[in-house]
C-alpha cells in the first residue's frame, strides 16, 4: 500500500493541489471564503493579493487596451513565480484540463486504440504557432483571442459557475487526446502551455538526471508527456533544461534506480 | 525530416524542405487564423446583452473583460451570471436577465469594486466633481434603457396598473405616469407609464415587476433602444440641447449637379425661359 502511495506521490500531490485550488475557488463563490476568489484568469488571494493570468493579460494588451494596475500586478506576480521558481508547473499542478488529458492518456495506454504517430503527426511546435496566432488575432479582432475559446477557462468556469454546453468541448478534448494525438492538447496545441514553456526556461526547480544510476530501462521516457525534454537520459548527468518540462514528476515516480529527482537548480548546487 | 541523409545534395534539399515546412506551417496558421478569427467575429455579434453597471461600451468591455467572474461572486443578489456555451453570448462574460433577476442598484457597487481589469470602469459612475474618489453614484449607471410595448401594456389599455412605476428605484424620475382622458369610456383616465432616458439606469426592476405574461416593459442596451438625431436638428428652446451646436461640422459641402455653381450664378446665367 505504502509502495503504491510512494509510486504515485507526485500524482497524488498534483491532484491535491489542483483540486484544492478548485475547491478554494468554489468555496469563495459558494461559502464566501475569502482565501481565493475568482478563477485562473484573475483572482484575489485573501482579499488583498491580486493574481492574474499573464497570457490573458498579454492578449488584452495586444488589443490596445490598458488594464487597471491591480490586474497588471497580479499577472506580474504569477509570471515571476513560474518564470523564476516553478517553470511550467502550472500545467501539471494547477490547470484543471491536465486531469482530463491525463485520464485520456491513461485510457489510451489501457485500450491501445489511439492512432499512432505514423497515422497522424502533429508538431509539438504547433503550440508556439497557436501562441503567435493568439496575439495576432487579439490585435486584429480586438478581443483576447485565446480567452475567447480557451477550453481551460471554459472547464474551470464550468465547474465554478455552471457548464452549459461546455461539456461537449471537454469531451471533444478527451477524445482528441485518447484517440487521435497522444498528449495532443497539452503537449502539442495549448498556447498557454507554450507560454509557460517559454517563460519557464530559467526556473529554479528542475528535474535532475544521474547517468551513473540509470539502467536505461526507459520507463521515465515512457511515462513523460513531453518526451523530447528527456534527451539527456542515459547520455549525461544534469538537469532537464527545456522549458517544456512541466515538473510533473512522472519520470521520478517511474524511475526505480533513483536516477531522477527534483533539484533546486544546479546553479545553486554548483553543477 | 530525413533530409539530412539525402547524400551530396543534402544541404540544398535541407533548405528546400525547411522552406516547404515553413510554407506548410504558415498555410496551416493562415487557415486556422481565418477560422478562429471568423468564429470570434460571428460570436461577437450576439443577441442584445445587458452588462453589469459601469461596464465600458460593449466593444471595449469585451476587450478588457478576462472572464474571471469576480463581479458575479461579488453580486449579493446573484443577479449577475457568466455566459456559458449555449447561451449564444460571448462565453464567460457577465450579464444579467432582468426578468429573472434585475440589478438591485447597490450603493457600494460591489461588482464594480471587484473588477480587476477596468472592464467595469469607476469613472462611469463617479460624480464628476466628487472629492471622495471611490465613492460611487449608482444612479449614474447606464446598463440599458427600459422600453414599453404600448400594445400589450395594460395601463395603456386603460386598466389601472402601476407595477413598473412602483418598482422603479428612480420613481417619478425614470418612470412617470402620464394622465390622459380615456376616450373609449369617456369618463375614466388612462394612467400610462412613460420612461425617461435621462434618468433610466436600465436596472430592470420594472421588467421584473411587469404583470403581463411576457414583460411589456423591458430593458434593451441603449445603443439598440435609442435613436440619434443629427446635430443639424437642435431644440432651440432648450439651452442644454443648444450645446450640441458646437459639434456642427463647418466644412461640409454639398455637391449635386445644381449646386456646382452658386445659386446666384445659376439663376442669372441661365436663360430661364428656354430651360427645361
Amino acid at each position: 500500500m505504502s509502495s503504491v502511495l510512494a509510486k504515485n506521490r507526485f500524482l497524488i500531490l498534483r491532484r491535491l493541489t489542483q483540486s484544492l485550488i478548485l475547491f478554494f475557488f468554489f468555496a469563495g463563490g459558494a461559502y464566501g471564503w475569502s482565501l481565493l476568489r475568482g478563477n485562473l484568469s484573475a483572482s484575489k488571494l485573501l482579499n488583498t493579493i491580486p493574481l492574474a493570468d499573464p497570457f490573458a493579460l498579454l492578449q488584452v494588451l495586444a488589443t490596445g487596451n490598458i488594464v487597471r494596475t491591480e490586474a497588471l500586478v497580479g499577472a506580474a506576480i504569477v509570471a515571476l513565480f513560474f518564470a523564476l521558481v516553478a517553470g511550467r508547473a502550472f500545467c501539471g499542478w494547477v490547470c484543471p484540463v491536465n486531469a482530463v488529458t491525463d485520464a485520456a492518456a491513461w485510457l489510451r495506454g489501457k485500450l491501445k486504440v489511439g492512432l499512432s504517430e505514423k497515422d497522424i503527426r502533429l508538431s509539438r511546435n504547433t503550440r508556439y504557432w497557436v501562441l503567435g496566432l493568439s496575439v495576432v488575432l487579439s490585435v486584429i479582432t480586438g478581443v483576447a483571442a485565446f480567452e475567447w475559446i480557451s477550453p481551460i477557462s471554459m472547464l474551470l468556469r464550468g465547474i465554478l459557475f455552471g457548464m452549459g454546453a461546455g461539456w461537449t468541448v471537454i469531451v471533444a478534448l478527451f477524445v482528441f487526446d485518447a484517440v487521435i494525438v497522444k498528449n495532443g492538447f497539452c503537449g502539442h496545441v495549448c498556447p498557454l502551455g507554450g507560454f509557460y514553456s517559454l517563460l519557464g526556461r530559467y526556473r529554479l526547480i528542475k528535474v535532475r538526471h544521474d547517468k551513473d544510476a540509470c539502467t536505461l530501462c526507459m520507463r521515465c521516457i515512457e511515462s513523460c508527456p513531453e518526451k523530447q525534454v528527456l534527451d539527456l537520459v542515459g547520455k549525461r548527468s544534469g538537469v532537464v533544461a527545456s522549458g517544456e518540462c512541466s515538473n510533473c514528476g512522472q519520470c521520478i515516480e517511474a524511475c526505480e534506480d533513483h536516477a531522477m529527482e527534483f533539484s533546486i537548480r544546479a546553479v545553486v548546487k554548483g553543477r | 525530416m530525413a533530409h539530412e541523409q539525402d547524400g551530396p545534395a543534402g544541404p540544398v534539399n535541407g533548405r528546400r524542405s525547411f522552406l516547404m515546412s515553413a510554407v506548410k506551417s504558415l498555410g496551416m496558421a493562415g487557415i486556422g487564423g481565418v477560422l478562429w478569427g471568423g468564429h470570434i467575429a460571428s460570436s461577437k455579434a450576439s443577441p442584445p446583452v445587458l452588462r453589469p453597471p459601469a461596464a465600458l461600451p460593449e466593444d471595449r468591455f469585451l476587450a478588457k473583460c478576462v472572464k474571471c467572474g469576480l463581479c458575479v461572486e461579488a453580486c449579493p443578489y446573484e443577479a449577475l451570471v457568466l455566459a456559458v456555451p449555449g447561451d449564444q453570448r460571448p462565453i464567460g462574460t457577465p450579464y444579467f436577465l432582468p426578468r429573472e433577476k434585475p440589478c438591485r442598484m447597490c450603493r457600494e457597487v460591489p461588482c464594480l469594486a471587484a473588477c480587476p481589469t477596468g472592464a467595469l470602469d469607476p469613472l462611469l459612475v463617479q460624480e464628476p466633481d466628487a472629492d471622495n474618489v471611490g465613492q460611487f453614484e449608482i444612479n449614474r449607471a447606464r446598463m440599458g434603457l427600459a422600453v414599453i410595448d404600448r400594445e400589450t401594456c395594460i395601463a395603456y389599455w386603460g386598466i389601472q396598473c402601476d407595477a413598473c412605476y412602483r418598482a422603479c428605484p428612480l420613481l417619478d424620475k425614470a418612470i412617470t405616469i402620464d394622465y390622459a382622458r380615456n376616450d373609449r369610456t369617456g369618463k375614466h383616465a388612462v394612467m400610462a407609464p412613460l420612461v425617461h432616458s435621462d434618468a433610466c439606469t436600465g436596472c430592470g426592476l420594472c421588467e421584473h415587476a411587469c404583470v403581463t405574461k411576457k414583460a411589456s416593459i423591458f430593458v434593451l442596451p441603449r445603443e439598440i433602444a435609442m435613436g440619434s438625431s443629427d446635430v443639424r436638428y437642435i431644440k432651440g428652446w432648450d439651452t442644454r440641447d443648444e450645446q450640441r451646436m458646437k459639434d456642427i461640422p463647418t466644412d461640409t459641402t454639398t455637391r449635386t449637379k445644381r449646386s456646382e455653381k452658386a445659386p446666384l450664378d445659376y439663376l442669372n446665367e441661365q436663360d430661364l425661359k428656354n430651360s427645361e
